[in-house]
């Protein structure tokens, strides 16, 4: 193990790997996409290498940011949903017996594998009028008559949440199994209730792991674009939406290209900013 | 393009429902012989290729099937079938390598909206119809000109988009698109989500203004997307997955809308309570053209090709076989009433407006956007 830091190239050479992978699959299709970002749309035809800022013109208007602030908004409440629910189950989660938490974490794999057309469709039966769950509260009394509850806000929602849910406890789940019971453990025999316990020992010892899930499921869900279609109404579409219509179906790469390009900048603004409040609650 | 991703997005529908169930009447043996005869010149075709470019899934495997074998049997030509993707990725393809001098398909079936553009870009060999005496029965509409007259590309396949309902909810069929605006069916719309593949700017015009030619000026189009706006209230749905349509149509949960009308017919045989009704104002057709790559050297066989998909006889097995309407008189072929109205209507069609979505897509698709999300 070397202490002090790499000089030589073979020193450097396990960086390299990585290095090189992040300029294959990030750097330069990101580059692509700023430069077609600024090239000249051709109505009716395709694109010409230019240096024009008609794209970003286009997007600036109150039309596009109120879909932007839609898309963040509702990245932002999967994010806090899938969080605040995923934590406290993960908490659970790895206090249970080895054979059990296998079972919940070969579960939760399983519903990796599901594509999201499946998840979408899957929610959009269960949430019809016709054949979903609003049936079953007829049949119990609750309700007077079934009810379409999808497409709407919430069921989008529940799709997004339901979609991100394994991967926030997978990522939440080595941090907290690492977590020394101890700590819970003193602060119970100094007279904390669990709950309480558990807000002021757990929550804050973890707080660097649920900002960072956090921000993997705010991204995740930034990036969906297909469940808004089968669970929202046009209302609730993303910004991805509109960027997948702009390229596939209008051609018109350099618009596409310049709302992704802005999509990714205020993302990682937004990131930038959560780390950075982060570092100065730290210092203070 | 937009049509050609909803041509392959039924086409997984299609598939289960089995289009053998549609009975051949002429035989493939028929069709041989008599293109046989019209094809003197095969000995000369002899182990020559052409490479043919039909959208991907649906058609590409039906064509394999039923269309291609015919051909390469009575011409002497070998075909090697070419998947096209979705969009407008392959004129973007066909574009470039035709810069390169390259032909990735010689003769491909292109979307209206890519046909245009395609032109714009001089990208189709223009045909000799002197070598095309079949192409003379194809219907005006489906032959596309270049503004000196010469002409680009000839109708392959058509298809319609009609007024689709479901039998429970409704037992009595709407007669006219203007169901659509009726204030009664509040929340019970299924509509194709982006503007060039609905076409329900035309419907529009066509149901409230008179016809398409409303749609000439800037003033005819704010009119139709004003009235446009007044059935928003009544659409559940603004779907670009046809399967989702397509399963909530049958189970009622969203009871009428725009759909393709083979595929509805096919539903309906199959027992769903679903049927197609083409309003009087007339249903959409859209359609697709064959045009050769200015860059192809197969430019001869291409048109061997072309001309022996528009007889009659291979045009009412397209109809019979993979569920299009017929690109030519349906006199001209011996397709019986119920095998016409099952991919057609006599009813004169509502023709897209190829040219707004070519000269001012951005724009159309901006206010559509803006409607429909706003």
């Amino acid at each position: 193990m070397i202490r002090r830091a790499p000089r030589t190239l073979a020193e450097h050479s396990p960086i390299l790997f990585p290095a090189l992978m992040l300029v294959v699959f990030f750097v330069i299709p990101f580059s692509l996409m700023i430069a077609v970002s600024v090239f000249r749309r051709v109505p009716g035809g395709f694109y010409e290498p230019d240096f024009v800022f008609s794209n970003y013109e286009r997007f600036l208007t109150t039309f596009f940011g109120g879909v932007m602030s839609f898309s963040l908004g509702l990245a932002a409440l999967v994010a806090a949903m899938s969080v605040g629910i995923a934590f406290p189950f993960t908490y659970r989660l790895v206090r249970l017996p080895r054979v059990n938490q296998i079972r919940w974490l070969v579960f939760l794999l399983s519903i990796l594998s599901l594509s999201e057309v499946i998840i979408g469709f899957a929610w959009s039966t269960l949430l019809s009028r016709t054949a979903g769950i609003t049936n079953l509260f007829v049949a119990l009394g609750l309700m007077s008559e079934p009810m379409a509850l999808s497409p709407s806000f919430g069921a989008l929602l529940a799709g997004l949440v339901y979609q991100a849910f394994p991967y926030t406890v997978l990522v939440l789940y080595p941090s907290l199994a690492r977590f020394d019971p101890n700590l819970v453990e003193a602060a119970r025999t100094l007279g904390a209730s669990p709950l309480k316990s558990f807000l002021t020992v757990v929550v804050p010892g973890q707080r660097n792991t649920i900002v960072a899930t956090t921000i993997m499921v705010f991204v995740f869900a930034l990036g969906s674009y297909l469940l808004p279609q089968l669970l929202g109404k046009p209302q609730h579409w993303t910004l991805s939406v509109l960027i997948t219509d702009q390229a596939i179906y209008q051609a018109n790469m350099p618009f596409a290209a310049a709302m992704a390009v802005f999509l990714v900048l205020v993302s990682l603004a937004l990131v930038g900013l959560a780390l950075l409040a982060g570092r100065k609650e730290e210092a203070a | 393009m937009n049509e050609t991703t909803g041509k392959q997005g039924l086409s997984g529908n299609k598939g289960n429902h089995g289009v053998s169930r549609r009975a051949v009447l002429a035989g493939a043996g028929t069709v041989a012989a008599v293109a046989a005869i019209g094809f003197p010149n095969i000995v000369r075709a002899q182990s020559k290729t052409l490479k043919v470019g039909v959208y991907g899934g649906y058609f590409k495997e039906s064509f394999e099937k039923h269309i291609f074998p015919d051909f390469s049997k009575a011409s002497g030509i070998t075909v090697e079938p070419v998947a096209e993707p979705t969009g407008e990725a392959w004129l973007v393809q066909l574009e470039q390598a035709a810069r390169a001098r390259q032909a990735p398909a010689d003769v491909s079936m292109m979307s209206q909206v890519a046909m245009l553009k395609g032109m714009s870009a001089e990208l189709w060999a223009p045909y000799d119809m002197s070598k095309l005496p079949n192409a003379a029965k194809v219907m005006p509409h489906l032959i596309n000109k270049y503004p000196d007259g010469k002409v680009s590309g000839i109708g392959a396949v058509s298809w319609y988009i009609t007024l689709v309902t479901n039998t429970k909810a409704y037992p009595q069929a709407p007669d006219s698109w203007a169901a659509l605006w009726d204030p009664a069916n509040k929340d019970k719309l299924g509509l194709l989500a982006l503007v060039s593949n609905s076409f329900l700017l035309e419907v529009t015009a066509a149901t409230f203004f008179g016809g398409t030619k409303h749609l000439d000026t800037e003033q005819g189009q704010l009119d139709c997307f004003k009235k446009l706006a007044e059935l928003k209230n009544n659409v559940k749905l603004w779907y670009r997955d046809e399967a989702q349509f397509e399963a909530a149509l049958k189970s009622g949960e969203i009871p009428m809308g725009q759909y393709y009308h083979d595929v509805t017919g096919l539903a309906a045989a199959d027992g769903n309570p679903v049927r197609s009704t083409f309003p009087k104002e007339g249903g959409i057709n859209d359609s697709g053209s064959w045009a050769i790559s200015r860059a192809s050297k197969a430019g001869d066989l291409a048109h061997v090709f072309v001309d022996y998909m528009c007889q009659p006889q291979v045009q009412a097995l397209l109809s019979r076989k993979v569920g299009t309407a017929p690109t030519i008189d349906r006199k001209l072929t011996d397709l019986t009433d119920k095998e016409f109205a099952a991919v057609s209507s006599d009813i004169p069609p509502i023709i897209p407006r190829y040219d707004l979505y070519q000269a001012k897509s951005d724009w159309l698709n901006q206010k559509w956007t803006e409607m429909i999300v706003g």
